[in-house]
């Protein structure tokens, strides 16, 4: 009973500083907002039990990429206009398109999983590990069972780290 | 009840408090220090030789006009300074200043928390702290704090990679992520992480310098080059938070380091036989010594060496230190996976 009252309270305060982040006129109030948001996050993390991703999600999302997006907004000029197009309503049709494009994701997903519970086996993994231990038990899966799907992350975050030097970087 | 609420209530009370003073002492002890260094006497007014100064000082700052310049945002500066403040004083929850007691009969830890994260937590809640530097030059609207908020979180976001790559080489020491944890496996290793770690040992101190903003890495406090850093425009009571902040991230970063490499409440030699006699000294004394310690070196520095130069620290924080705690964490992953 307390952990759903938890749970949609935190629920209710994420939803609810995500739609301030997107309603907000001032950029760095919604940057705060963002902030804001992945903090409850965190909490919601630790209501799962999931103390080592409640830290982690702090410490890379609030405490570290939060800041550079607030670096870029307080150093951009957003006060000028935006530029004329030809084409005024052009955001408004590509937020159609994104939401669509999100909402029929929902419902494959949705109907996914409605219809075909059982032809998946429920993956047993606390059985298997010999670690206890919260932040043992992650590094254990993640060098075990999902080594594959990490090592390709970081290949990913690599690559784009290479790329934005590349593009920041005209003469190397 | 008693074990979960109230005991627990007691002890946040305590190091609450406890830190607020330090803090304020902190101040003093600086102030005298440092005239020390210069051949002056400091404060001797308040009090007798000046033990008072911090109270008196504390009036002031509380009895001042609170000021909101005009163009300012206001909630973001209101903000501020709490937001520098808070990370401040919740990290001081999982920091062991002993080990469990018996006081009247009742097992009690001296430590408000131990989670299995709580090294990471540090870091973590250390990482939000750098909002309040960077709302507090922004929203204030002018040219100064605004460079020395950019120059603050710049320096934080450089130097937090090298210090937090080279907590990893600890953690992989102690095999653990808890700060009790981690006091335990210097006592079964029979070793200071400060000598089986030196590396680490020099960029935590170094960076744990830069991340609170100390001289010679005081840049976003210059007073010569920005009239005061990022917290120019505030007065009264919400400038005194900005200060305390800075004094307790110093005592936050002397204890860590106590913690991580001075085996925390252990007395010196902890294993051996003919130095029994140390455990005689109640555990958190030694741990309260030994930050202290640091402490005075973090004074002491500040009294010695000249600001380091904008470039210099920026070619410090990412040419050396970091390619430095890579290699000591392979160094150590080495030696780990070849003593197995």
């Amino acid at each position: 009973m307390a952990q759903a009252i938890a749970f949609y309270t935190l629920a209710a305060l994420i939803l609810g500083f995500a739609i301030m982040v997107v309603t907000t006129r001032n950029t760095v109030h919604s940057v705060l907002f963002l902030v804001m948001n992945f903090l409850f996050v965190a909490a919601l993390y630790v209501l799962l039990g999931a103390q080592f991703l409640a830290v982690i999600q702090i410490l890379v999302y609030a405490g570290g990429i939060v800041v550079l997006y607030l670096f870029v907004v307080m150093l951009v000029n957003l006060k000028r206009p935006p530029e004329a197009h030809q084409d005024p309503h052009r955001m408004t049709r590509l937020g159609f398109g994104m939401a669509a494009a999100v909402l029929l994701e929902l419902v494959v997903i949705a109907a996914y999983g409605a219809t075909a519970p059982s032809a998946r086996p429920p993956v047993a993994v606390t059985a298997a590990i010999p670690v206890s231990g919260n932040t043992e038990q992650v590094g254990w899966l993640l060098y075990t069972n999902y080594l594959i799907p990490f090592e390709i992350a970081s290949m990913l975050l690599l690559v784009a780290m290479i790329g934005a030097i590349v593009l920041a970087k005209r003469e190397l | 009840m008693i074990d979960t609420v109230i005991i627990p209530l007691i002890k946040i009370l305590i190091v609450l408090n406890a830190t607020l003073v330090a803090v304020t002492y902190m101040v003093l002890l600086e102030r005298k220090v440092i005239a020390w260094a210069q051949s002056r006497l400091g404060p001797m007014r308040v009090g007798p030789y000046g033990v008072l100064q911090p109270i008196a000082d504390a009036i002031k700052l509380m009895i001042k006009e609170d000021i909101t310049p005009v163009r300012a945002d206001k909630w973001v500066f209101t903000a501020a300074p709490i937001i520098a403040m808070v990370p401040a004083l919740i990290v001081y929850a999982v920091i062991p200043f002993g080990p469990t007691v018996n006081i009247f009969g009742h097992p009690v830890p001296l430590y408000i928390a131990d989670i299995n994260v709580g090294l990471l937590y540090i870091v973590s809640v250390a990482s939000v702290g750098v909002y309040g530097i960077i709302l507090a030059g922004w929203s204030s609207n002018s040219k100064y704090p605004l460079l020395a908020s950019l120059r603050a979180s710049a320096q934080l976001i450089s130097y937090e990679v090298a210090v937090t790559l080279t907590l990893v080489s600890v953690i992989l020491m102690a095999g653990t992520l808890s700060m009790v944890g981690i006091v335990n496996a210097q006592y079964n290793q029979h070793v200071w992480y400060a000598f089986a770690q030196p590396v680490a040992f020099v960029i935590v101190l170094v960076g744990g310098l830069a991340e609170t903003n100390r001289a010679p890495f005081d840049l976003p406090e210059a007073e010569q080059e920005l009239t005061g850093g990022f917290h120019t425009e505030y007065s009264g009571m919400r400038f005194a938070l900005f200060f305390l902040a800075e004094y307790a991230n110093m005592i936050v970063v002397s204890s860590v380091v106590t913690t991580l490499f001075f085996g925390g409440w252990l007395p010196p030699f902890p294993n051996a036989a003919w130095a029994r006699f140390l455990y005689f000294v109640p555990s958190w004394i030694w741990f309260f010594l030994k930050s202290f310690v640091f402490l005075y070196i973090f004074i002491w520095i500040r009294a010695t060496l000249p600001r380091y130069r904008y470039d210099q620290l920026m070619r410090l924080g990412w040419k050396v230190l970091i390619p430095l705690a890579i290699a000591n964490l392979v160094v150590t992953g080495i030696v780990k996976v070849l003593m197995l």
